[in-house]
């Protein structure tokens, strides 16, 4: 990147396309509302005024797939609710990004029973994994910033 | 413990039909027979006021001989806060006449306990499962049914996640 300057009131930034989208990409992530079970308050609370995600420019939930590009899976995932989760993960335009948030998320956690799906990872491909049973805020946040590191890292305009 | 008024007056109506009155942590516990389940239980509601159905579910006992499931009424009047429980023996397999026509919050339960156990209720009129998917196999809380699941469980995304969108084998067991 480099600044030029073309006179005293012309000034010109020079970068290149894919780092730059990345960086608009990665300060304005769009979750999707997807909680599940408990963690889904400790989702509420980072997005709200105490921990405040707009902070990173993630507080844009979305009620719709439709808009967003990151999808929390807060919660325990049962194999009723698994189709449903698949069919949303596809309708999410690309680029997309799936947080895995909590035990049950990532493992099944203590619902190693018949109804349970044992991880996300088996129904779509996860990003970050997000331990805690539930994750206190700040972990989720760690996430985030986890997900801009690897978006700056990979800066691809197809990541 | 329950005012013995509400036993007697049971007993006097229901003669042959009660099965056996026992006492638990201060709960009364009634068992009657099947057949006169639905009178007992309108008898309770309309003469001794017990207004209230706390709960309606069902108890697995494989071993028991005879009949296998327990189902359960625990019933309250809000005039008198009398408690009552009542019981009725079920074989699998037998219906049993829907309480939905004397208090009308038993459809939730009754759909609850047929997921779960299986037992089916005539005249509710929305019975189907109630947490399980419409078209799972089994009734998850008998006791014979695996914890980690069976073969169906295992098999049952195949039918909606088709072309490898699942990216391992899913059950936990040891093989």
């Amino acid at each position: 990147m480099a600044v030029e300057s073309l006179g005293p009131k012309n000034v010109v930034i020079t970068a290149k396309l894919d780092k730059l989208v990345s960086w608009g990409r990665r300060w304005s992530f769009w979750p999707m509302t997807f909680g599940l079970a408990c963690c889904a308050i400790e989702m509420m609370s980072t997005a709200a005024s105490r921990f405040d995600l707009a902070r990173i420019g993630a507080e844009v939930f979305r009620p719709s797939p439709r808009h967003s590009d990151v999808m929390i899976v807060a919660g325990t995932l049962s194999k009723k609710m698994a189709p449903v989760l698949r069919r949303l993960y596809d309708q999410m335009p690309n680029p997309k990004w799936v947080i895995s948030m909590g035990s049950c998320a990532n493992s099944g956690g203590v619902f190693d029973t018949y109804s349970v799906v044992q991880g996300v990872d088996l129904i779509v491909p996860v990003d970050i994994y997000v331990p805690g049973c539930p994750p206190t805020p700040e972990t989720l946040y760690d996430a985030f910033l986890k997900l801009q590191n690897k978006l700056r890292m990979g800066g691809s305009l197809d990541a | 413990m329950l005012d013995t008024k509400v036993v007697d007056s049971l007993k006097a109506k229901f003669k042959d039909s009660i099965v056996e009155v026992s006492e638990s942590c201060g709960d009364s516990i009634i068992k009657v027979e099947l057949s006169s389940l639905h009178d007992v239980l309108k008898f309770l509601h309309s003469d001794l006021s017990f207004d209230y159905l706390l709960f309606l579910t069902a108890v697995d006992y494989p071993k028991r001989e005879g009949k296998r499931f327990d189902v359960v009424y625990q019933l309250r009047s809000t005039a008198t806060f009398d408690e009552v429980r009542i019981k009725a023996e079920v074989a699998d397999g037998e219906d049993v006449e829907s309480a939905s026509d004397i208090w009308g919050c038993a459809i939730g339960d009754e759909c609850e306990t047929y997921d779960m156990f299986g037992i089916k209720y005539i005249n509710n009129s929305e019975l189907r499962r109630a947490f399980m998917p419409d078209d799972w196999n089994g009734y998850p809380l008998r006791k014979e049914y695996p914890l980690k699941g069976d073969d169906f469980s295992d098999r049952y995304l195949d039918k909606y996640l088709p072309n490898g969108q699942r990216h391992k084998i899913e059950h936990t067991r040891m093989p």
